[in-house]
């Protein structure tokens, strides 16, 4: 039994550049070494690359030593063949093509990028405490148990100037300071809200897949800082992988002692447990959630009283989002200041966003606030595929809205986007070219908000469902100019009247887009048609004579019949009869049949 | 956890274990990112096939990990492998195949598959 195998290229090219007498010496120091008979040498015929020969390659790591020189062998042999460590500096060394990037960090997607929130994300192992210590992990915890009083963590959070990444952008340290009255006197709760239901975002799940650690710390902070023994965590119960982690989380935190009693050997006791969501969308609103969270039917209930003064449990309660608490633990270790220093005057630090949609590298990007549109679509995104055209990016999910092409340049920050008729919501960034319709874009939000109204309040319930109605009348090609006007009326009327911030924000992808891209309801409206060719009911499908050739494969697919003619004869489409399926399309050779 | 010195420790002892940041000029990581978007575009069999191709070759300095989401969905499955002190590398679209010649070229005989990397992919087009 031979433990390596060395091979030695015996081919022509090799011969003649010597290999003869490496073998020669290679077999001598192997012998001197006493290591013949674990050691196999074997002359092998051409590998190919005789420009660098000699050649030889060990077994069974595979490494390939080119250009061996006989005054080398003594340190391969005895490096590498009895200690196990490969010579690199005698290894093959492929020329290094130039200009080509290798390291993710120095493409355009990276370079833009500022990574707080998801700074252990694809660095660390999640299931592993030990890699998140190593990375200044509890730290931060451990700094505020131990040199900080409770007010000074709050005024910490304060002066960073965070605020609350879940979407309606409240100031972290305000919510942590209402709660903290009376410490020790009543109980208190911590609760992360983990039930991201945004269609298009998964920001709150990379970190808590990728940094599980981060949220803990952050919560125990808050428990320390506002004066609560418990921590809950409302996840929903579509991550699978975090819901995982998180357990693994947990379990080896209070192995360490990192949660439990007496933490760092203070009077500090803190502890977190998992509440699973159903998936209600609903549940992302902290008042329903709670109620959830309590057993309940998950319902909105009216603010005042606020869940800092009578939250979980009627008890003094924060609730704040995912990323928001992986911001935490560097604020405190970096100080306040540090954070502060990026992004805009009031909105500070970096935000994380789910990118998607019509645009090159989807993913997950963190950027300072005040970062454009433009630099993310154009230079982190790669720009629109195929050569189209960019049209609107939504953001914030059925909450938001869109910022058109003329608002690229506007810094993105939570004030700057109200203000132009979204909001920065969760985080989902959908980006849209010339062939997305806004209307149908608009009725796809909707639809998923009156899916997803809990239908306590009846401008929600029934409002939104009437909305959409009107969305539908117009995308069938029956809308008239005074829906327009209606459906606006009706948008401001459900803002006003809702429970919630579901039907709060139920009608702004209506109201954006109706801001934005007006010119489009009113092509759908006025001239009935469809100018992106999305809306099936502005359709018509038409064959062109001089291109069908009579083959029938149209008529047999069709469905409903739609379709008649003779066999090598053109054929023509029942306009009446045709449910605009598309089959027609997709079966002809002959590129004949068309949409207008 | 009793103080903060303990977790200096605890930090000190991990630094120094093969990976994340160690002196050791030839200690190898693979990271296979496993987030959702990893998983559902099949990073599992990736990191068989890096534990086997490793396994298969008797390497005793490379260390194979899962970590969380890398970011660039779209190239997923994405694998970072870090050889020492250099830059790590970013492996995009992975398949078992491409795996044999990573662990062959680059961690054994230190040359990066450029055709693998991001920068082969269209992410700066």
């Amino acid at each position: 039994m031979y433990r390596p195998h060395v091979l030695v290229c015996c081919g022509t090219g090799c011969t003649s550049s010597g290999s003869a007498k490496v073998i020669e010496t290679l077999e001598a120091e192997i012998a001197k070494a006493g290591l013949s008979e674990e050691i196999k040498v074997t002359r092998t015929d051409c590998f190919g690359l005789c420009t660098v020969g000699p050649n030889m390659i060990v077994y069974p790591e595979g490494c390939f030593y080119s250009k061996v020189n006989v005054d080398d062998i003594p340190e391969i042999v005895a490096e590498h063949l009895l200690k196990g460590r490969p010579v690199k500096r005698l290894l093959y060394k492929k020329p290094v093509e130039k200009d080509t990037i290798t390291c993710l960090d120095h493409t355009d997607f990276f370079r833009k990028q500022k990574r707080v929130a998801l700074r252990n994300c694809g660095i660390i192992n999640p299931e592993s405490i030990e890699e998140y210590i190593a990375m200044d992990g509890y730290e931060a915890l451990g700094k505020c148990l131990t040199e900080y009083t409770p007010d000074q963590v709050i005024q910490t959070i304060l002066d960073s100037g965070l605020r609350g990444r879940g979407g309606a952008g409240f100031p972290t340290g305000m919510k942590w300071r209402f709660a903290a009255g009376n410490r020790g006197q009543v109980q208190k709760y911590v609760c992360c809200n983990a039930d991201e239901g945004d269609p298009g975002a998964f920001m709150d799940r990379s970190v808590l897949e990728g940094d599980p650690h981060c949220v803990l710390e952050a919560m125990a902070i808050a428990g320390y800082a506002i004066g609560a023994t418990q921590g809950y965590i409302y996840i929903r119960a579509e991550y699978p992988i975090a819901v995982k982690r998180l357990e693994i989380a947990i379990e080896q935190a209070r192995e360490y002692g990192l949660l439990g009693k007496n933490i760092f050997g203070t009077d500090f006791c803190f502890d977190i447990e998992l509440r699973l969501g159903a998936g209600a969308f609903v549940c992302g609103e902290e008042t329903a959630l709670m109620t959830s969270f309590e057993g309940k039917r998950g319902e909105p209930r009216p603010r005042p009283p606020f869940p800092a003064s009578k939250g979980l449990f009627q008890q003094p309660t924060i609730l704040n989002n995912v990323e928001t608490y992986a911001n935490i633990p560097q604020i405190i270790l970096k100080g306040p200041q540090w954070f502060a220093s990026m992004g805009t005057e009031k909105s500070k630090g970096t935000k994380v966003f789910a990118l998607g949609g019509k645009i090159h590298n989807t993913g997950l990007v963190e950027i300072p606030m005040g970062t454009t549109l433009r630099e993310i679509v154009e230079e982190i995104g790669g720009g629109v595929p195929n050569g189209k055209k960019f049209k609107a990016a939504q953001t914030g999910g059925p909450s938001g809205g869109c910022i058109s092409a003329e608002n690229m340049d506007v810094p993105i920050d939570y004030d700057n986007l109200i203000a132009i008729g979204t909001m920065m919501g969760s985080g989902g960034m959908i980006i849209m070219d010339e062939d997305n319709c806004m209307v149908d874009i608009a009725k796809f939000f909707l639809q998923f908000t009156v899916d997803e109204s809990c239908g306590k309040c009846t401008p929600c319930r029934v409002g939104t469902r009437r909305l959409l109605e009107m969305l539908e009348k117009i995308t069938a090609g029956n809308g008239t100019l005074e829906d327009l006007n209606k459906m606006e009326e009706l948008c401001y009327y459900i803002k006003n009247n809702s429970l919630c911030g579901l039907g709060q924000t139920a009608p702004n992808p209506v109201l954006s887009t109706l801001r934005y891209f007006r010119d489009e309801y009113i092509a759908h409206v006025v001239d009935k048609t469809c100018p992106a060719g999305v809306c099936k009911g502005l359709l018509h499908f038409y064959i062109l004579p001089d291109k069908c050739r009579g083959c029938t494969a149209c008529a047999r697919i069709c469905p409903v019949s739609a379709i008649s003619g003779k066999v090598k004869e053109a054929h023509v489409i029942d306009q009446t009869k045709c449910i605009k399926c598309g089959s027609c399309i997709e079966k002809c050779k002959f590129g004949a049949i068309i949409t207008k | 956890m009793k103080s903060l010195e303990e977790l200096r420790a605890i930090k000190a002892a991990t630094l120094n274990k093969i990976g994340i940041c160690n002196d050791d000029a030839d200690a190898v990581k693979v990271l296979v990112g496993m987030a959702t978007c990893g998983i559902a575009a099949g990073a599992r069999p990736i990191l068989n096939a890096f534990t086997e191709e490793i396994e298969k070759r008797h390497l005793k300095n490379v260390a194979v990990s899962q970590t969380g989401c890398i970011g660039i969905c779209q190239y997923e499955p994405i694998v970072e492998v870090y050889v020492g002190k250099e830059e790590k590398v970013t492996y995009v679209k992975m398949t078992a195949e491409k795996v044999a010649r990573i662990v062959n070229d680059h961690i054994v005989n230190g040359n990066v598959v450029t055709e693998y990397t991001i920068g082969a992919a269209t992410i700066n087009k």
